[in-house]
């Protein structure tokens, strides 16, 4: 499966299905992040049924330090 | 919203004792401030800040600088009649004084204000008793069409009218008005006034309608003598600020009228020292610094020339305030004595040589897109 | 001095801190510490998955109000995007919004900051817009429904202290809601300056995390800011008119 992560094509060798399987996969906590797929804000609540489909674009964001 | 509800709610003892428990520490404190409040007033009126006389006049003078430039506005009463149906006890036009009483015709009118004109008065002032009778809002509105043809500003200093009356006057060219409450102590105020002057309220209401009517220049004061100055300035410098902040549009002025003694002997219950009149201009100039401060020809002529400049921004000059004084009889009794006798040309020469800029005219009609 | 009180939630500090360019993240937790601050602003980026960021986990959501900025947005629409992004990712409606298409100066584009602004509020944010010292900009913001404004001394980073003085005071003296001075403050000292000047608050982050000794940069600008509201509230005196003694005025009424 090929996603377009962060601006980064990724391929997965195997089936995400869900956007926490996808934070599961890389690691990234769901705590304090927001996730966008296709320019549309996935709201958190709804990380485990959210689907995510081959060669869809997909943000990432979470806090770093900033004035 | 008016400033009787804002009068009304003032506690007039609290205030009084207030500025009389000023302290001198107080006083160096607040001069110390590089911009003041309305509030500052209490302790710039107060006893303890006749101590601080030249450094309050300092802060005046700089402050004028800054608002006025070196201008000082000049300007001429016209007495138009000393009919009067009051009987107020400080008053030369008090209906109970015997005085031959004259209304002057509008022809005698016009020779009056030529004689101003020829001076080169280009502001009038004028005035008159209160007697819709002898001098009418018809002849009023008459004699502003015929005055406006030469005079730049026409202000009025008579009874208090209704809005609808003063907007005729603005139509016929009336620009100014200038009304003073005399005291705002109610108390005071209803054993000096009898007649229709002695409806507190709707004198003190005048210059609100008037500011509703579209007079560009509103000039209110107290007669200082008839109760503490210090309570009744204030009042009046309060008056000043809510008047600014709602007839944003006008230009307001305070005059400072001193009692002196008029026919039939009143004897003023406060006198006023020069000392003490100087600390309340500079102290109104230091916390309403776009207000014009008047002396008229009441004050002599070393005392106006002293003040110039340093707080005062209008001047009366060469007045007569009896009716027909400049061109028509002499001897017709004047409402109170002039002190400063000098002609209009001698006090612009006294104002030039103090580096000053005597300014005859600061308006024209033409600037208004008619 | 007045309360520091921001959409209703009180602040105890006014210094607020920034949390970026520290060097390592015990300094920033440490900074953050010694500052007593009550109010941390953070970025948003994109998750890096060469390794966790631990910079996040040096700083305490239930210490501080954290509140995201807008960083890197050129325009309104990315700054919304941004805003909603961090909301989602931290439940909070605070928002400083920072539209800064100049990467020179870092100069906030007023325009933009205008426009996302209003569509904010709109959305709910508790919105504080960075801008240049403009009083009517300020004003404009305000009637929007902004809860702070945040004008700066000197442009993001500078050090250069207060450069927009004048300007500051006739924001203070028209703001109706609090003035919060941010960007190039680079000294103690300026920061007391803005307090001075009447501002309710201020941001600081170059100042503290470039310093040598961070914390205890940290530590002096909380004593500036401390020592500036006590002074405030001693009342001060100020500069004084010498009255000239050699010709006096009132030497006519002698």
């Amino acid at each position: 499966m090929l996603l377009r992560l962060n601006g980064i094509e990724k391929t997965f060798s195997q089936q995400i299905n869900t956007v926490s399987r996808l934070l599961l996969e890389l690691g990234a906590k769901p705590r304090r992040v927001a996730v966008e797929i296709n320019g549309e804000i996935i709201d958190p609540s709804l990380f485990d049924e959210t689907p995510v489909h081959d060669r869809d674009r997909v943000e990432i964001v979470t806090f770093v330090g900033g004035g | 919203m008016s400033f009787l509800e804002t009068l009304d709610k003032l506690d007039v003892s609290e205030l009084r004792d207030t500025i009389h428990s000023v302290s001198e520490q107080d006083v160096a404190h607040t001069l110390s401030k590089q911009s003041f409040s309305i509030m500052d007033l209490k302790i710039l009126i107060s006893p303890a800040a006749s101590f601080f006389l030249e450094e309050m006049a300092t802060r005046a003078q700089k402050i004028t600088l800054l608002r006025f430039g070196r201008t000082v506005k000049l300007y001429a009463p016209l007495y138009v009649s000393n009919e009067c149906v009051n009987a107020c006890t400080y008053c030369g036009f008090n209906m109970r004084n015997k005085i031959d009483r004259i209304t002057l015709t509008l022809e005698e009118i016009i020779r009056e204000a030529d004689a101003l004109y020829d001076y080169g008065f280009r502001h009038i002032l004028l005035v008159s008793g209160e007697d819709k009778n002898k001098v009418p809002i018809k002849f009023l509105e008459d004699i502003a069409r015929e005055l406006s043809k030469k005079f730049a500003a026409i202000s009025i200093e008579i009874y208090p009218l209704d809005t609808n009356d003063y907007k005729k006057l603005v139509t016929a060219g009336v620009t100014g008005i200038a009304i003073y409450q005399e005291t705002y102590n109610r108390d005071v105020y209803k054993t000096l006034h009898k007649g229709p002057k002695a409806d507190f309220n709707y004198r003190l209401l005048s210059t609100e309608r008037a500011g509703e009517a579209g007079f560009r220049d509103m000039g209110i004061g107290a007669l200082l003598g008839l109760t503490d100055f210090r309570v009744d300035m204030t009042c009046v410098a309060f008056h000043a600020a809510f008047l600014m902040k709602h007839f944003w549009k006008s230009q307001i002025s305070i005059s400072f009228p001193r009692m002196r003694t008029a026919a039939g002997g009143f004897s003023p219950p406060f006198v006023i020292s020069d000392k003490e009149l100087a600390q309340i201009i500079f102290a109104l100039r230091i916390v309403l610094p776009d207000v014009d401060l008047v002396l008229s020809t009441r004050e002599k002529a070393e005392f106006r020339d002293g003040m110039a400049g340093i707080g005062i921004t209008r001047m009366s000059a060469g007045s007569r305030t009896n009716p027909g004084g400049y061109a028509l009889a002499d001897d017709t009794l004047e409402q109170f004595k002039v002190a400063d006798s000098r002609t209009p040309a001698e006090v612009a020469v006294m104002l030039e040589q103090k580096n000053l800029e005597p300014v005859w005219k600061d308006f024209d009609r033409s600037f208004l897109f008619e | 001095m007045k309360p520091l009180v921001i959409a209703g939630r009180k602040f105890a500090s006014r210094l607020f801190v920034g949390t970026g360019k520290y060097p390592s993240p015990e300094i920033l937790k440490k900074s953050l510490e010694t500052s007593g601050t009550g109010l941390v602003t953070v970025a948003l980026r994109r998750v890096s998955f060469n390794g966790v960021d631990p910079t996040l986990a040096a700083i305490d959501f239930n210490k501080y109000l954290v509140v995201p900025n807008t960083s890197g947005a050129k325009n309104a629409d990315e700054a919304i995007r941004l805003a909603r992004l961090s909301r989602t990712a931290s439940g909070l409606t605070w928002i400083k919004l920072e539209v800064t298409p100049d990467p020179v100066y870092l100069l906030p584009d007023p325009y933009e900051t205008l426009k996302a602004a209003e569509q904010l509020v709109k959305e709910g944010f508790i919105v504080l817009p960075y801008i240049h010292a403009d009083p009517t900009l300020a004003r404009r913001l305000e009637d929007l429904g902004c809860a702070a404004v945040m004008p700066l001394g000197s442009p993001i980073g500078s050090a250069r202290g207060i450069k927009t003085e004048e300007f500051l005071k006739i924001i203070i003296e028209q703001a109706t809601v609090p003035v919060v001075v941010d960007a190039g403050l680079g000294l103690p000292s300026h920061a007391a300056q803005a307090l001075e000047l009447g501002a309710d608050a201020v941001l600081v982050n170059t100042a503290i995390a470039i310093a040598k000794d961070p914390v205890k940069m940290s530590y002096a600008f909380k004593l500036a800011v401390e020592s500036a509201e006590a002074a405030l509230d001693a009342g001060p005196i100020q500069e004084q008119t010498k009255a000239s003694a050699s010709s006096p005025l009132t030497g006519f009424l002698d």
